[in-house]
């Protein structure tokens, strides 16, 4: 997303610049170089951040197999549960099969958005461009899984056959539109509350540059910060529970 | 002035972010309703209160997505 470097000055003097940790810098090479476009940029070093703290929590902490666990251990094994039941919960025994997938998207969602909560640091997930991924990702996997599951009866999804027949044509075009906006709103749900969030946190602490009110915005700055690490929870929680929705969707498509 | 209408336009776009903490506190305020009344029931449709919480918030970040594409990007 395009974003203004200046950001909003105010006439007081005080100055808000709570968009500028969004923006993807590259590491090595100037505007123009051919190498500039090629480096490393603050998001790909944050995102793999996260892939080495999943696999550090998943892989290292398990590779002992203890039967009485340890820390991480547990950690593991109860992040592993949590996702097993809901996949279980909400697509039935058939979505098991897909189990992987979603616990990927749920640990990789979850560590990118708290590892955003460290000062100083890039949090990818508030990128559109890296959940319009994970977002097209799973919005082609559960269309080609109805289809390839149901052959032409996917389409059943749209038919709501439960209402009444001149109904039906009017809520296939609204269950079409609802459909092709999954992913849209998949993914801005999840980059919009992220960036929120992490914008909401520098406004104010660009509230500390009053020295009346500095000690009230470090306060908020710090409640505000609590509420994000529930926020970076709730949202990887949703994320991946509507990944189980629609999975369900293409599983059983008929109303 | 195209600048400061834009700013307005931003403004106006945050009503939406209040519009849709109405629709949240309608999920959350009629799951504790429900689940007052069947305490039992409410452990497993907690999913369907965030779901519901999500598709409701959504609306609230795509107003407030307006705000800022308005802000910074026009």
């Amino acid at each position: 997303m395009a974003v203004d470097k200046t950001g909003a000055e105010k006439a007081s003097g005080l100055k808000f610049k709570p968009m500028d940790q969004f923006e993807v810098v590259p590491w090595f090479g100037e505007a123009g170089d051919p190498v500039y476009w090629y480096t490393i940029t603050n998001a790909t070093v944050w995102l793999a951040l996260a892939v080495l703290v999943v696999l550090g929590l998943m892989v290292l902490t398990t590779s002992k197999r203890a039967v009485v666990p340890g820390r991480g251990q547990s950690i593991a094994e109860l992040m592993y549960g949590f996702v097993y039941k809901m996949v279980e919960d909400v697509t039935g025994k058939e979505g098991i099969k897909y189990f992987p997938y979603i616990m990927t998207l749920f640990m990789f969602i979850l560590a990118a958005n708290s590892l955003g909560l460290l000062p100083m640091s890039f949090t990818t997930t508030s990128q559109i461009a890296i959940t319009a991924v994970l977002a097209l990702g799973v919005f082609l996997t559960v269309t080609i899984l109805g289809f390839v599951k149901n052959g032409a009866s996917f389409l059943g999804l749209f038919w709501v056959a439960s209402a009444p027949l001149p109904l039906r044509p009017v809520l296939a075009i609204i269950e079409l539109i609802s459909y092709f906006v999954r992913p849209v709103s998949h993914s801005i749900r999840l980059a919009g509350n992220m960036m929120a969030g992490h914008a909401v946190v520098k406004v104010f602490a660009g509230f500390a540059q009053v020295t009346a009110i500095a000690p009230v915005a470090i306060l908020g700055v710090t409640a505000i910060l609590g509420l994000e690490v529930l926020v970076a929870a709730i949202q990887a929680y949703v994320f991946t529970i509507l990944t189980c929705v629609y999975l369900k969707d293409a599983l059983h498509p008929h109303h | 002035m195209e600048g400061q209408l834009a700013h307005i336009g931003a403004g106006l776009a945050a009503i939406g972010s209040g519009v849709a903490a109405i629709g949240v506190g309608h999920v959350a305020g009629n799951f504790l309703a429900g689940a007052l009344r069947n305490p039992s029931a409410a452990a497993g449709q907690t999913a369907m209160l965030f779901i519901g919480i999500a598709f409701a918030e959504a609306l609230g970040i795509f107003s407030f997505l307006v705000a800022l594409l308005l802000m910074f990007a026009v």
